[in-house]
């Protein structure tokens, strides 16, 4: 079962900086949704194929045609910093 | 009552300007809205334009849309370009869009006039519309009461009639739930038949665009207008889309309705079930055949459901980070603390939660226990529906266990939230067709909700059930009175 240290690791994984109460109400609430989802356990699967998409539709392709999208600038104007036309971030190294 | 299909022919011929309808029901809409906080923002502007459009094109003899001029309603989690689109989040407060999707699109096409973006859980994670960052809806028909979710916005607005239809997206019941709750139409298409271009993602393979109305022929007058191949969704299918109207006849002579055993669990309110009892009674005097069905691997649905949900939506939402749009957390001194702070202050606490599980179920060492274990349930809850298919036509049940729930009911408990959506959720795992339509109250006077599930792409037979029950009944016709 779930411990505070998984979910700290979670969180991690996950890119969010917990604070202590949600580290302690995240722990206690997947605990019990996954005492809950265990129930899946009781149910034999073996040599059950796995379902990925609720209507079979495999190997969409299309031509390689080049499409340009019309609002670029649209697109850049999203930016939460944007510099000429490039999107700015924090310093990537330590 | 004015109905979507009435009012297009009065401004079709003239009788009343779609300008004139436009600026009545945007009044109506906000006056409305300060009790029951269905819309997140008005468009004005736009819808004003729109009409006018579809003014001058009558006035110049030019063919207009089916849907010409009729207000509608959309989630906040559908993109317009240069609009405001939130998903109810923080972390979308000033996004504006650069594309619009597919479904307003054809919207836009066949004449209808937006008149607002509607309200939802976060994300579209949730079954009250709580978990909005903007605040709650209100069920017209009791304002201390949740709109369900996470449509909730826009199941509101048309019960309140601040609009004539609306669109939703259901992931795991997220438009027939709330349509139960608040006393109206709600559908859930065939996984596929709406692009999802230009839908906010929270779940994909499990995500589908459906309308909201007053009657199922104005929902199906918006199906007909939204559905259809989009080479823009890779999912989409390439199919041919009837004429959904065709299907509406009053009668089920020869129609084979199967009752889903395990939909009238323990949890059912007895009024649920009265009305459940006395809706298979209108179904037989129309025609219908009834009979009992068990699915037994339906009671796996909901742990199936939140396993693959929030796995997709873990990735899904990965894309939130503060680099290309959206909010940014200030003062993080390098990227990987930016990445973090941002998604703590932008994400609420359901997102948070759903993240949490979802990378957890499809991290090392626990993808096998979880995300696989429930891929391989949802081919035998796929299966039961097949199964159940081959011997009728149509599936029903309640569309919920109960009615619509008290604010602050469920929130601190995730998991009994989740339970509201137990008869809706193996529905989305399988990708078949279900609407949701009134049939009866309980005696609080709150709307109770019949579930008519179709194999995929039979719409045509859940139209026409739904249709038949609809006409030999009047639960449709009541109207909230909650000013």
């Amino acid at each position: 079962m779930i411990d505070r240290a998984q979910v700290q690791k979670v969180a991690f994984l996950a890119r969010l900086e917990l604070d202590e109460q949600e580290e302690e109400r995240f722990t206690r609430q997947l605990q019990s949704i996954l005492g809950y989802i265990e129930e899946l356990q009781t149910l034999d699967t073996k040599g059950v194929a796995p379902t990925t998409r609720a209507i079979e539709v495999n190997n969409i392709a299309r031509t390689d045609d080049l499409q340009p999208f019309e609002n670029r600038e649209g697109i850049l104007d999203n930016a939460p910093a944007r510099m000429e036309d490039f999107f700015r971030v924090p310093r990537i190294m330590e | 009552m004015t109905s979507i299909a009435e009012l297009s022919r009065q401004i079709l011929n003239k009788e009343r300007s779609a300008v004139e309808v436009a600026q009545s029901y945007l009044e109506v809409a906000q006056q409305r809205d300060a009790q029951v906080h269905a819309f997140l923002h008005f468009l004005p502007e736009q819808a004003l334009a729109q009409a006018r459009a579809v003014d001058a094109k009558i006035a110049a003899g030019e063919s207009v849309g089916a849907l010409a001029g009729v207000p509608l309603g959309i989630k906040d989690n559908m993109c317009m370009t240069g609009i405001l689109t939130t998903c109810a989040s923080k972390i979308l407060e000033h996004y504006r869009p650069p594309y619009t999707a597919t479904a307003i699109r054809r919207l836009n096409e066949a004449g209808a006039v937006l008149i607002g973006k509607t309200n939802l859980d976060e994300f579209a994670m949730g079954s009250s519309t709580e978990n909005s960052a903007y605040g709650p809806s209100r069920n017209p028909w009791d304002l201390g009461r949740v709109p369900g979710g996470s449509s909730g916005g826009s199941a509101a607005a048309v019960a309140a009639r601040q609009v004539l239809g609306s669109l939703g997206s259901d992931t795991g019941g997220s438009i027939r739930q709330p349509a139960a709750f608040c006393g109206i139409v709600g559908l859930k298409p065939t996984y596929g038949l709406v692009s999802r271009y230009g839908l906010i993602a929270f779940a994909s393979s499990l995500d589908q665009i459906g309308p909201f109305a007053l009657t199922v022929e104005d929902s199906a007058l918006l199906l007909q207008a939204v559905a259809g191949y989009d080479p823009l969704d890779s999912t989409s299918l390439k199919v041919e889309i009837p004429d959904y109207r065709k299907s509406l006849i009053p009668d089920l002579k020869g129609l084979r309705v199967g009752v889903v055993k395990e939909f009238l669990g323990e949890g059912t309110e007895p009024a649920v079930a009265a009305a459940f009892a006395k809706a298979l009674e209108v179904l037989t005097e129309l025609g219908a055949t009834v009979k009992e069905v068990s699915c037994p691997r339906f009671a796996y649905g909901l742990s199936t459901y939140y396993i693959i949900a929030t796995s997709e939506a873990s990735a899904n939402l990965a894309r939130y980070d503060g680099v290309k749009y959206g909010l940014r957390a200030e003062h993080a001194e390098s990227l990987a603390p930016m990445y973090s702070k941002t998604r703590e202050q932008g994400f609420g606490p359901e997102v948070k939660r759903r993240i949490m599980l979802g990378t957890y179920a499809l991290s090392s060492g626990y993808y096998d226990a979880y995300y696989l274990k429930a891929q391989k349930v949802r081919t035998l809850i796929k299966e039961d529906y097949l199964n159940a298919f081959q011997s009728v036509d149509v599936l029903i049940g309640p569309t919920t266990p109960t009615t619509a729930f008290a604010f602050g009911e469920k929130v601190d408990d995730p998991l009994s939230m989740y339970l509201s959506d137990i008869c809706t959720i193996p529905l989305n795992l399988a990708g078949v067709a279900g609407i949701s339509i009134p049939c009866g109250f309980d005696s609080k006077g709150l709307p109770i909700g019949l579930q008519i599930m179709a194999n995929a792409l039979e719409e045509p037979k859940m139209f026409r059930t739904a249709y038949a029950y609809e006409q030999a009944t009047e639960w449709h016709k009541r109207v909230p009175d909650f000013s």
